[in-house]
């Protein structure tokens, strides 16, 4: 090929260039990723943990620990899709909605079927299909309809709580079939069911955003939709998947909530979901500007959550106070990405 | 303003700079005289940018000292550098699109009564400006209406709200057409009259010839040569630049095959485009002349499927294709190398592997992506190209506008097209990278492939094309063949009959 001996020629000639010609290395890749600025959630979480440790005694019981990766497994799996959704550039505020109606609709089909883990199988793809159907209702209203998310999921929130009422009758919905609730407050080698799941679609969401193009795809839509269309790729139809993500992942968390309780609440299941998920992913080093993020940061970001709730708890922070602590670290994580960001 | 004349007016002491450790500026020693127009040439990454952001008050040194009228300055942003007059257009403008114009003349610095703005006063000053700079702008024009040369006259009436001693302009004449940049001439003839020093980055050697009375030249971080531009000649200037002499930029023409690569028929868009037709060969290099706004980079981006289209047909190698989106004309063999590689062409947030494999991941998956392949990918075109950059992992943002642009030939390379469309692939990208740039597209031809390029610089276009068709207002207005090519008939066809203006040519 002739341009490499031009070019093989230039090279030898300008001294500058074969001075600096770049060279792959492990070594700088591996410094790179372990570079404080990817760090600092894990820094803070593990901080947390010695100050948690250190102010109340019963923080470190096994009992008290699994019990907040229980807490924190709902609002974190919505949490791992809305990773997604962020990172392309979207935001959906409909999720707490959206789990109250899917667990209202899975006791419902639960309670037509019948008995037996048969009628619990067929509920709970009931509840990823439909947590993936309203994901994409969002998604086709801001792709097709061209409204925003922000604005299209404040309606849909607010659309998904009122069927929910109307459809429960506003009355506290209770499953009949006597195996339902093993799904939720089973253990498997120790662990809540609700955690290994967590933990398990946290694995295929990692896997997803980093190793499969639909991932790369996702990250170019978020930062740039214009260089990814000129890049021969559909954005409206990532964007839109990342709806189906999302709504699959609440569809998921519907059935640990309600199986937990073998029941749900239609006024208040789900209630301000939407903050603890997206807050989770702020604190988790994602860009609300979309474009960069990890699920592993969401993971860290939703268990630091989980372990100021119940540090304060512990502690005897009285509850009204809890919210405000919240809010300080969500301020704090945004305040520090910011100052990466400088 | 300043009446005296070519004393010194700022000095430079041994300024230096670095960037997380990698030094940018080597310990710069300048003087600045009142009243002259200073030219600054230098390849991309040299550091031109950068030494004028810190005397901008944009970035800060990290060592060495500023001195304006013999005393001492610390210019810790663009504020303090306005208010010791000294002000910047940058390359990028900084003007709010849906605000009109004396809006952004006067923002962040507006004139009140009392507490409430005077925007009649506003308006006044803005037109007395508009006056002065001799355009027919109107103050109440939304900026989003505005073509670029007028946003870069609103940007220089900005500069000059204060009293400005001297404007540094960042490759002004890059997005301009030959009128536009005459007008700018004239005008920085008029400011250098006032007293007004000019600080002046360009990479074109005939204009920075013309214009300046002093010429610096930077090379790699370092200052290689400040001197009066008059004992210079272009070749001198190149060699200065690059640090070696420059041979031929452009290569022999390759033979043309009479295989027709491309075939487009009846493209037509809406008021833009109309009944366009043309075929490209095997190993041919098609260009594409015109002035900005003519309907080229429409007509690309039509048939890449990027734009819809009310009618065209499309035969590549004698073969209907249907292209409704990238996607297919990518797998037709087509590439699209757009003129707008930070808007439309790289993700700058991506590394390099991460962005050459963009179009083609594909190729690299097996199961799951193969990193490995990417950065094995990525390793090489960057050997071959020279790519400079600390390291593959670089997030794109922090490579030079040359090495940005041989990432983006790369990232299309790596698709593997047999027809490659490259709208304006040397813009803003220095001599030595233009050769590399223009010897490969030279290789491609003789590999076979079919080339078509836009360009808005006449000596690339003729001294690259087979074959050269002019558009204008949407329509092919002329073909040029061989030794036909010349740049006064490409300048007719383009401008049209009546408008006579051949080229730019000297003001001063």
């Amino acid at each position: 090929m002739s341009e490499t001996t031009e070019l093989g020629q230039n090279k030898m000639t300008n001294k500058i260039v074969s001075e600096t010609a770049i060279q792959p290395s492990v070594l700088s890749r591996w410094i790179k990723s372990i570079s404080l600025t990817s760090m600092a959630p894990l820094i803070a979480l593990i901080v947390l943990l010695i100050l948690s440790a250190m102010v109340s005694d019963h923080f470190l019981i096994p009992r008290n620990l699994t019990n907040v990766l229980r807490q924190v497994s709902y609002t974190g799996i919505i949490a791992l899709g809305m990773t997604f959704l962020i990172i392309a550039g979207g935001i959906d505020l409909s999720v707490g909605s959206m789990l109250a109606l899917v667990g209202v609709l899975v006791i419902m089909i639960l309670n037509h079927l019948g008995d037996g883990w048969m009628a619990v199988m067929i509920a709970i793809s009931a509840a990823m299909a439909l947590g993936a159907f309203f994901g994409a209702i969002n998604g086709w209203l801001t792709t097709k309809g061209k409204i925003t998310a922000f604005v299209a999921t404040l309606a849909t929130m607010s659309i998904f709580r009122s069927f929910t009422l109307y459809i429960s009758d506003a009355g506290e919905m209770v499953s009949r079939n006597n195996l339902y609730s093993d799904v939720g407050t089973g253990y498997f080698l120790g662990l809540p069911v609700p955690v290994w799941v967590f933990l398990i679609l946290a694995i295929i969401g990692h896997i997803l955003l980093r190793h499969t193009a639909y991932g790369r795809h996702l990250c170019a839509v978020g930062s740039n939709p214009k260089v990814a269309s000129y890049s021969a790729i559909n954005v409206s139809k990532v964007y839109f998947l990342s709806f189906i993500i999302l709504g699959f992942t609440v569809g998921i968390s519907a059935v640990m909530l309600s199986s937990r309780l073998n029941s749900i609440s239609p006024g208040d299941a789900g209630l301000f979901y939407e903050l603890d998920a997206i807050a989770a992913v702020v604190i988790g080093g994602t860009a609300l500007s979309g474009g960069k993020g990890t699920i592993w940061g969401t993971v860290i970001g939703a268990i630091i959550l989980g372990i100021i709730n119940n540090m304060l708890n512990l502690s005897g922070v009285s509850p009204y106070l809890q919210g405000a602590v919240k809010g300080f670290v969500i301020l704090i994580a945004v305040l520090m990405q910011y100052k990466r960001a400088q | 303003m300043n009446k005296t004349l070519n004393e010194p007016i700022l000095r430079l002491e041994n300024i230096r700079k670095s960037f997380s450790g990698v030094q940018v500026l080597h310990g710069i020693d300048v003087t600045i005289n009142s009243g002259e127009v200073l030219g600054i040439l230098g390849e991309n990454g040299a550091g031109k940018s950068t030494l004028l952001k810190v005397i901008s008050g944009l970035h800060q040194a990290t060592s060495g000292s500023v001195y304006l009228d013999q005393k001492q300055i610390h210019i810790k942003n663009p504020a303090v550098a306005k208010k010791y007059g000294i002000a910047m257009i940058p390359q990028e403008f900084n003007l709010v699109s849906t605000l009109n114009v004396f809006e952004n003349v006067f923002l962040g610095q507006e004139l009140k009564q009392g507490r409430f703005l005077d925007k009649n006063k506003m308006r006044e000053r803005t037109q007395a400006l508009l006056n002065q700079l001799e355009t027919h702008l109107d103050p109440d024009a939304l900026i989003e209406t505005l073509s670029v040369a007028e946003k870069q006259m609103v940007e220089i009436a900005k500069a000059l709200v204060h009293d400005v001693r001297i404007l540094i302009m960042d490759e002004p004449t890059t997005v301009l057409t030959n009128q536009e940049v005459a007008v700018l001439f004239r005008l920085i003839d008029k400011l250098k009259a006032q007293g007004v020093t000019i600080v002046f980055i360009s990479h074109k050697l005939k204009e920075v010839k013309l214009l300046c009375d002093r010429l610096m030249i930077l090379r790699d971080g370092h200052l290689v040569s400040i001197e009066p531009v008059a004992g210079l000649n272009e070749q001198e200037m190149a060699s200065k630049m690059v640090g070696r002499e420059l041979n031929q930029i452009f290569p022999e023409h390759s033979q043309a095959s009479t295989e027709i690569a491309l075939q487009v028929e009846q493209l037509s868009i809406n008021n833009l485009l109309h009944n366009i037709e043309f075929k490209v060969h095997r190993g041919e290099i098609l260009g594409f002349a015109g002035l900005i706004g003519s309907g080229r980079t429409e007509m690309a981006e039509a048939i890449m499927g990027l734009r819809k289209k009310n009618s065209g047909k499309v035969k590549i190698f004698n073969q209907d294709v249907i292209i409704h989106a990238a996607k297919d004309a990518v797998q037709h063999g087509l590439a699209y190398l757009s003129e707008d590689r930070q808007g439309s062409g790289l993700i700058m947030n991506f590394n390099l592997p991460e962005n050459i494999s963009l179009i083609s991941l594909k190729k690299y998956i097996k199961g799951f992506i193969q990193h490995k392949k990417t950065t094995e990918s990525a390793a090489r075109y960057s050997e071959q190209f020279a790519i400079k950059a600390p390291s593959l992992d670089s997030e794109l943002q922090y490579l030079s506008g040359g090495n940005q642009q041989k990432v983006y030939l790369a990232k299309w390379m790596d698709t593997d097209p047999e027809i490659l469309i490259l709208d304006e692939p040397t813009r803003g990208v220095d001599i030595n990278t233009k050769k590399d740039i223009y010897h490969f597209i030279h290789s491609l031809t003789e590999q076979g492939k079919a080339v078509i390029i836009i360009s808005s610089e006449m000596e690339e276009l003729i001294g690259l094309s087979h074959r050269i068709l002019v558009i204008r207002e949407g329509k092919i207005a002329g073909e040029l063949i061989g030794k036909e090519i010349e740049e006064q008939k490409i300048m007719f066809l383009a401008a049209g009959v009546n408008d006579k203006t051949p080229r730019m040519e000297p003001i001063l």
